[in-house]
């Protein structure tokens, strides 16, 4: 209460023209940070109301020009595979819808039925077909069209993959990997009906119009050769076909396109009071990702110093030490270090546009719905 | 589907079919910012019907509007989010090619 009187005093002197009230700063640090105490973090809970402040005359609302200013995005890492970037002044909600579309709502193609022609092998049908499933295959979801029940089979929403091994008698036995999984650009090569029936053409269980490889330029095989599918003994034989459509990740986990995707907090970590000698040595050694490091002082002693605050873990081992009530731990509540590892079918930063694309369709729907 | 009373159009549900906390986390922070919303919250009725009930109740402007203006708020924020990013990547790649290039020259 005192701080508020202060404050009001403070805004009469001011030039007329001052309109941003601002926080108390113990008020600010609830509102920006998360504070992790060592039982447990408190104020976990964001402050997104517009009119939360009301009482004190801070408006907390927040326009679509407000967020356009403050948000940045500052990429660390980017390779064909993983890639790791920074998203400064989005809340946690909208970080964690992009996170929930990554990991089950962006299309990918993944080997749906199998037509098993013959399996000698040790592993029972549905295993062998499981492990199918799961291989990531290289093939851009985003040219492919969804196969509903009604839909036949063509080159538009099905690649056609043939898988046909054998291991002789009287040889080693040999290892089935997925770079044996042949891709079939023409369409399907088993016959559906008997052949007693008449006719030069034999109608197979897929209708290719024209072969895949004038639509596609690249071919379309599985993107890591080396993955073990199944092991054969002498005498043993697998021989299939297999069909890859296009899903989503929460029909299920094989047509997830990340390997994962996940988000932290940048953490933040304060020292409320100067640690000096011995117990700064003893911090740095405590401290597995080396956050702090000793700073030495002019005439012989030495000084703690947060060196690399965002290597920090939680673990927690810096506060719960002797020492451990000078620091402080934090999370900042709008930055999020996000990490995608991509499984292979598209590079990450086209992973993270199309999640971002596919929010917005779910607005416009939702829009469309109620006009 | 909006659940409310003809009489108050300031109050009512909204049970929007096919989504979840995707949606309904990021639609309920959005409109918890506009000035214009006296409450607003979402609920999963049951975790096995595909179904989300948001609630909104404002200070006087129609239900459904405000809700609209979220939601079409929340597309300008994804479209912003979309051209930031896709600006972040090409100047990164810009920048590490550069430096490579840099590293080039240095070796000569």
């Amino acid at each position: 209460m005192p701080k508020k009187g202060a404050k009001k005093a403070k805004e009469m002197d001011d030039v007329p023209d001052q309109q941003e009230k601002k926080l108390p700063d113990y008020l600010e640090l609830q509102r920006t940070r998360v504070a992790c105490k060592a039982d447990a973090p408190i104020h976990t809970q964001g402050f997104q109301y517009s009119g939360a402040y009301a009482a004190m005359g801070v408006d907390n609302s927040m326009s679509v020009e407000k967020f356009r200013k403050n948000f940045k995005i500052e990429i660390n890492r980017l390779t064909e595979d993983d890639m790791e970037f920074d998203m400064i002044g989005v809340d946690a909600s909208i970080a964690n819808a992009f996170r929930r579309i990554l990991i089950a709502e962006v299309p990918t193609m993944a080997i749906e039925k199998i037509f098993m022609v013959d399996n000698t092998s040790v592993i029972a049908d549905e295993v062998l077909s499981h492990r199918l499933g799961l291989i990531p295959l290289d093939a851009d979801p985003r040219r492919f069209d969804y196969m509903s029940e009604n839909d036949v089979p063509n080159e538009r929403n099905t690649i056609v993959y043939k898988l046909h091994v054998s291991c002789e008698k009287g040889s080693q036995r040999i290892t089935v990997k997925s770079g044996e999984l042949e891709w079939l650009p023409e369409g399907s090569q088993l016959n559906m009906s008997s052949p007693a029936q008449s006719g030069d053409k034999q109608k197979t269980f897929t209708s290719f119009s024209q072969s895949q490889k004038e639509i596609y330029e690249k071919p379309l095989g599985v993107k890591f050769k080396d993955i073990t599918i199944a092991r054969l003994g002498p005498g043993q034989a697998i021989e299939l076909e297999a069909h890859a459509v296009k899903g989503v990740g929460k029909a299920h986990a094989k047509w997830s396109p990340v390997a994962t995707a996940w988000y932290r907090m940048l953490p933040e970590v304060v020292l409320l009071k100067e640690i000096e000698g011995d117990d700064a040595e003893e911090l740095v050694k405590k401290c597995p990702v080396k956050v702090f490091d000793i700073e030495d002082l002019g005439n012989g002693g030495k000084r703690a110093v947060v060196a690399k605050p965002r290597a920090c873990t939680l673990c927690r081992e810096c506060v719960m030490c002797p020492t451990g009530e000078h620091i402080e731990l934090r999370r900042v509540r709008d930055h999020f270090i996000f990490t995608i590892e991509s499984t292979g079918a598209m590079p990450p930063e086209v992973l993270f546009t199309e999640a971002v694309k596919i929010l917005e369709e779910k607005c416009e729907r939702v829009i469309a719905e109620l006009s | 589907m909006e659940h409310g009373s003809v009489a108050d159009a300031s109050a009512s549900t909204f049970s929007i079919v096919e989504e979840d906390h995707t949606l309904a986390n990021s639609v309920r922070f959005v409109l918890n910012q506009d000035p214009r919303v006296a409450f607003c919250g979402y609920s999963i009725p049951h975790p096995a019907d595909n179904k989300v009930n948001i609630r909104v109740q404002t200070t006087g402007d129609p239900a459904r509007d405000v809700l609209k203006d979220a939601l079409q708020n929340l597309v300008v924020m994804c479209q912003h989010v979309r051209g930031t990013f896709d600006n972040a990547v090409d100047g990164y790649r810009a920048n590490k090619h550069a430096e490579e290039m840099d590293v080039d020259e240095q070796q000569k």
